[in-house]
C-alpha cells in the first residue's frame, strides 16, 4: 500500500483542468480556450505540503457521468475504474469555472454523490472579477460540504491552499455521504445547483460585454464568413511571406556547417556521407522550421482566444451539407498542423459514423510536413509574380493547394456518408467560451514544443531516412557515362516504381522520392536533394542547387502532378497507426490508404494530362 | 384560475428578438433526438431558466444561433432552438 494516492482532476470542459494540472505538476499538457482540448488521460506527480507524493490525472472534460462521446467515456471509465489495469482514484479535485457556476455546480453535485474524498477548485476567479462577479468561497464550502479553494490556474494562484486541503481530505479517507445519497435526476440537480450559485453570489454587475461585441462582428451573417476566410488566407500567405528571412539564416548556418565539416575531414567516404548525405539531407528539411512555426503560431493563437468554436459555428452549415457537423471543423483545423492530433481530437464527436468520416478525411488537410515539399516545388517552378499588391502568385498557389485539400475532403465526406459511413449525425451543440487574450508564454511554450518535435524528427526519422537513401543512391558506383541516380540500388528500385507512375507524369527523381516520403513527407525534399548531390558531387549543396536542378530537370506539368499527389496521397505512417488505434483495427486504415492512393493517382494523372494539353 | 391577461405568449427561441431575455416556458422534447435532449439538459436548459438570443449566423436563416442559457453561451442548430419556447420578459 505504498503507492502514491491517485487523484483525478474532473470537471466540465474548459474549466481549466489542464491549466491546473500543468501548474500543479509542471507538465505541459495542451491548454486551449475551447471545450474538448484534452481527449486522453495524462498522469503527473505532485508533492503535498507534508511531502507525500500524489499521482494526479488530467482527464477530458465532461458535462455528466453519462458520456456522449469517446473522450467523455475516458473520464467515466477512470472514475469508475473501468479502464483495464487501472486502480480507482483515491480522491478527486473538481475544477469549476467561477463564471459559470450554475452549470458547473450541477456536475459537482453529481460527482459529490460518488462519495470519494473531494476538493473543489473554484477556478477562473480572475475572470469572475473581470465580469464583476463576486463569489463567497466559504459559503460555497458550507453549501457543498466539501473544501472549496479559489484558484487562478494560469497564474498559479491558490495552489498551496489547494494542495493543503487535498492532503486533509486524502488523510480522512473515504466517507460515504449521508443524507439524500446519489441523486441522478439531472433536472433536480440542476435546480439545486442554481440555488447554490445564487446563494454564494455576493454581487454581480453587468460588465461582460466584450464577448458579445466581438461575437456581433465575427458571427455576423455577412462579415463572419468573410473574416474566417480572410484569417485562413492570411495564415497561409504569411507562412510564405514571413518565413523567408529566418529560412535564409538557417540556410546560411547549414552552409557554414557543411563547409566546416568538409574542411575538417579528409576526402573520402565519411566526408561525402556526412556532407552530401546527412547535412545536406537533414538541412534541406530543417530550413522549413520557420514556416512550420508560423503556421503553428496562428493555430495556437486561434485556439487560445476562443475563436475556434465560432469558426466551428460558421462552418456548421457547410459541414452539415456533406454530412458532418461544425464540431468536426476543430479536429480538421488542427490537422493543418498534423493529422495525428487531429485524429485524436475527433474523440469529441458524438456519433460514431460522423467521427469515422472525420478521421478518414483528416489526412486531406494539408499538414505541416507537406509544406517543405510545396514550398520547394512552388519556389522553383512557379514564377514569383504578384497578383495583387501584397498577394504573390506563389502564396496564392499554396493557398489553392490548401483549398484543394479542403474541397477534396468535403467531396470525400459527401461520398463516404452516402456509402460506407452512412448513418446518423451528431448535430451541433457547443458551449461557447468567453474570449481571452492569448498568453504569450503559452503560445511560446507551444511553439517551443513543436520546434522540439520537429527537430527531433529531423534528427531521427529524417536523418535515418536520408542516411539510408544516400547509401542506396551511392552504391554501387556507376560506370562513367551512366547516371549515378539511375545505376544505384535506389535508382533501380525507383525505376521499378517509375513504371507505375510514369503515366501520371512522374519522372525518375519523383519515383525515387516516393519511398522515403512514406517515412516522413519532408524527406521527399531531402531525397530530391540527394539525387542531385550524387549526380553532381562537385556542385555546392543546399536549397539553391535543388531549385536549379528542379528547373532544369522538371517540366511544369510534372511539378503540378507531383504537388497534386502530395495533396491526396496517404504518405504518413503515424497517421495510419493512429487511425488503427482510434478505429480499433486494420479495416479503416486500410480503407483510408486505398481510397487516398486511388484519389492521388487519378488527381495527379488528370492534372498532368490537362497541363500537357494546355501546353504548360 | 384568473390568469392575468398580460402573460406573454411563448415564442420559439429562434424567433425571439435579439438581446431580449425571457424564461423558458416549455421545451418540446419530442422534436429533439434523445442525445440532443440530454445534451441540452446538461447544458442547463430547463423550464424557468433565463435565456437570451444573442447572434444568428448564416444568411437566409440557416446557420446555428448563439444563445445564453443561464450564464453559459451555447451554439445550437435552428431546429433545436425552435423546440425551445420562451416567454419574453414582461
Ligand atoms: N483567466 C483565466 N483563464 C484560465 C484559468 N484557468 C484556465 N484558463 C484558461 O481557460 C482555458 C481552458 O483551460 P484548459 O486548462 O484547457 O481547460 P480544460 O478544463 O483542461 O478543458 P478541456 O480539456 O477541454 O476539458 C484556457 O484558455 C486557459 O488559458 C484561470 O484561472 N483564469
Ligand atoms: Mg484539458
Amino acid at each position: 500500500m505504498n503507492a502514491a494516492p491517485l487523484v483525478a482532476l474532473v470537471g466540465n470542459p474548459n474549466a481549466g483542468k489542464s491549466a491546473l494540472f500543468n501548474a500543479l505538476t509542471g507538465a505541459r499538457q495542451k491548454v486551449g480556450n475551447y471545450p474538448g482540448v484534452t481527449v486522453e488521460r495524462h498522469a503527473g506527480r505532485l508533492a503535498l505540503p507534508d511531502g507525500r507524493p500524489v499521482e494526479l490525472l488530467d482527464l477530458p472534460g465532461t458535462y455528466s457521468l453519462d458520456p456522449s462521446s469517446p473522450d467523455e467515456a475516458v473520464t467515466r471509465d477512470v472514475l469508475f475504474g473501468k479502464q483495464e489495469g487501472e486502480r480507482l482514484p483515491d480522491g478527486i479535485v473538481v475544477v469549476v469555472d467561477a463564471t459559470n457556476l450554475d452549470n458547473h455546480l450541477r456536475f459537482t453535485l453529481q460527482l459529490a454523490a460518488l462519495g470519494l474524498p473531494m476538493v473543489v477548485a473554484l477556478n477562473m476567479v480572475d475572470m469572475a472579477e473581470r465580469d464583476g462577479l463576486v463569489l463567497d468561497a466559504e459559503a460555497l464550502e458550507r453549501e457543498l460540504g466539501v473544501p472549496v479553494v479559489a484558484t487562478v490556474a494560469v497564474r498559479k494562484r491558490g495552489l498551496d491552499a489547494l494542495k493543503e486541503r487535498l492532503g486533509e481530505v486524502l488523510k480522512a479517507g473515504h466517507k460515504l455521504r449521508e443524507g439524500a445519497g446519489a441523486q441522478h435526476d439531472i433536472v433536480v440537480l440542476q435546480r439545486r445547483a442554481r440555488q447554490i450559485a445564487t446563494a454564494v453570489t455576493v454581487s454581480e454587475t453587468a460588465a461582460r460585454r466584450w464577448t458579445h461585441r466581438i461575437d456581433a462582428i465575427v458571427l455576423h451573417p455577412v462579415a463572419g464568413p468573410i473574416i474566417l476566410l480572410a484569417l485562413m488566407f492570411i495564415m497561409f500567405q504569411s507562412v510564405f511571406a514571413w518565413a523567408e528571412a529566418p529560412m535564409g539564416w538557417i540556410e546560411g548556418g547549414m552552409a557554414w556547417l557543411s563547409d566546416t565539416v568538409a574542411g575538417a575531414l579528409p576526402d573520402g567516404f565519411i566526408r561525402d556521407f556526412l556532407v552530401q548525405g546527412l547535412i545536406a539531407g537533414v538541412g534541406a528539411v530543417v530550413v522549413f522550421l520557420p514556416q512550420i512555426l508560423i503556421l503553428f503560431a496562428f493555430i495556437l493563437v486561434l485556439e487560445a482566444t476562443g475563436y475556434m468554436v465560432r469558426a466551428a459555428m460558421l462552418m456548421d452549415r457547410v459541414m452539415a451539407s456533406v454530412g458532418l457537423s461544425g464540431r468536426a471543423f476543430i479536429p480538421l483545423l488542427s490537422s493543418f498542423a498534423c493529422a495525428v492530433p487531429g485524429i485524436m481530437a475527433t474523440r469529441t464527436i458524438a456519433d460514431e459514423k460522423d467521427r469515422l468520416t472525420t478521421i478518414l478525411i483528416a489526412p486531406l488537410m494539408t499538414c505541416s510536413a507537406r509544406l517543405p515539399v510545396y514550398t520547394i516545388i512552388i519556389g522553383s517552378l512557379i514564377p514569383e509574380r504578384s497578383l495583387l499588391p501584397g498577394i504573390g502568385l506563389q502564396g496564392f498557389v499554396l493557398f489553392a493547394l490548401y483549398i484543394l485539400g479542403i474541397v477534396g475532403a468535403f467531396c470525400a465526406a459527401l461520398v463516404l456518408r452516402h456509402t460506407v459511413t452512412k448513418g446518423a449525425t451528431s448535430g451541433f451543440m457547443m458551449e461557447m467560451p468567453k474570449y481571452q487574450l492569448p498568453r504569450i508564454r503559452d503560445v511560446l511554450l507551444g511553439l517551443w514544443q513543436r520546434a522540439e518535435i520537429f527537430l527531433k524528427r529531423a534528427g531521427t526519422t529524417i536523418a535515418a531516412t536520408v542516411a539510408i537513401l544516400w547509401l542506396l543512391t551511392t552504391f554501387p558506383q556507376a560506370p562513367a557515362g551512366q547516371k549515378q541516380s539511375e545505376y544505384s540500388v535506389a535508382g533501380r528500385i525507383a525505376s521499378g516504381i517509375e513504371v507505375v507512375v510514369k503515366p501520371i507524369g512522374f519522372n525518375h527523381d519523383i519515383s525515387l522520392a516516393l519511398l522515403p516520403a512514406m517515412a516522413a513527407r519532408e524527406a521527399a525534399v531531402a531525397a530530391i536533394g540527394t539525387v542531385y548531390a550524387v549526380d553532381n558531387p562537385e556542385d555546392a549543396q543546399g536549397e539553391a542547387t535543388i531549385t536549379e536542378n528542379l528547373r532544369k530537370r522538371w517540366t511544369l506539368p510534372t511539378a503540378l502532378a507531383f504537388l497534386m499527389w502530395f495533396v491526396f496521397a496517404p504518405q504518413c505512417i503515424s497517421t495510419i497507426a493512429v487511425t488503427r488505434r482510434e478505429t480499433n483495427g486494420w479495416k479503416w486504415p486500410m480503407f483510408m490508404i486505398g481510397y487516398l492512393f486511388a484519389l492521388a493517382y487519378v488527381a495527379a494523372g488528370l492534372t498532368y494530362w490537362s497541363a500537357v494539353a494546355l501546353g504548360l | 384560475m384568473n390568469a392575468p391577461a398580460a402573460i406573454p405568449v411563448p415564442v420559439p427561441l429562434a424567433s425571439l428578438p435579439r438581446h431580449k431575455p425571457g424564461s423558458v416556458a416549455m421545451v418540446d422534447w419530442s422534436k429533439l433526438s434523445e442525445p440532443e435532449g440530454r445534451r441540452l439538459r446538461e447544458l442547463g436548459l430547463d423550464e424557468g431558466v433565463e435565456v437570451e438570443l444573442l447572434h444568428k449566423s448564416g444568411l437566409l436563416g440557416g446557420g446555428p444561433i448563439a444563445c445564453r442559457i443561464g450564464r453559459m453561451i451555447v451554439a445550437l442548430r435552428r431546429h433545436v432552438a425552435s423546440a425551445i419556447h420562451v416567454s419574453p420578459a414582461a
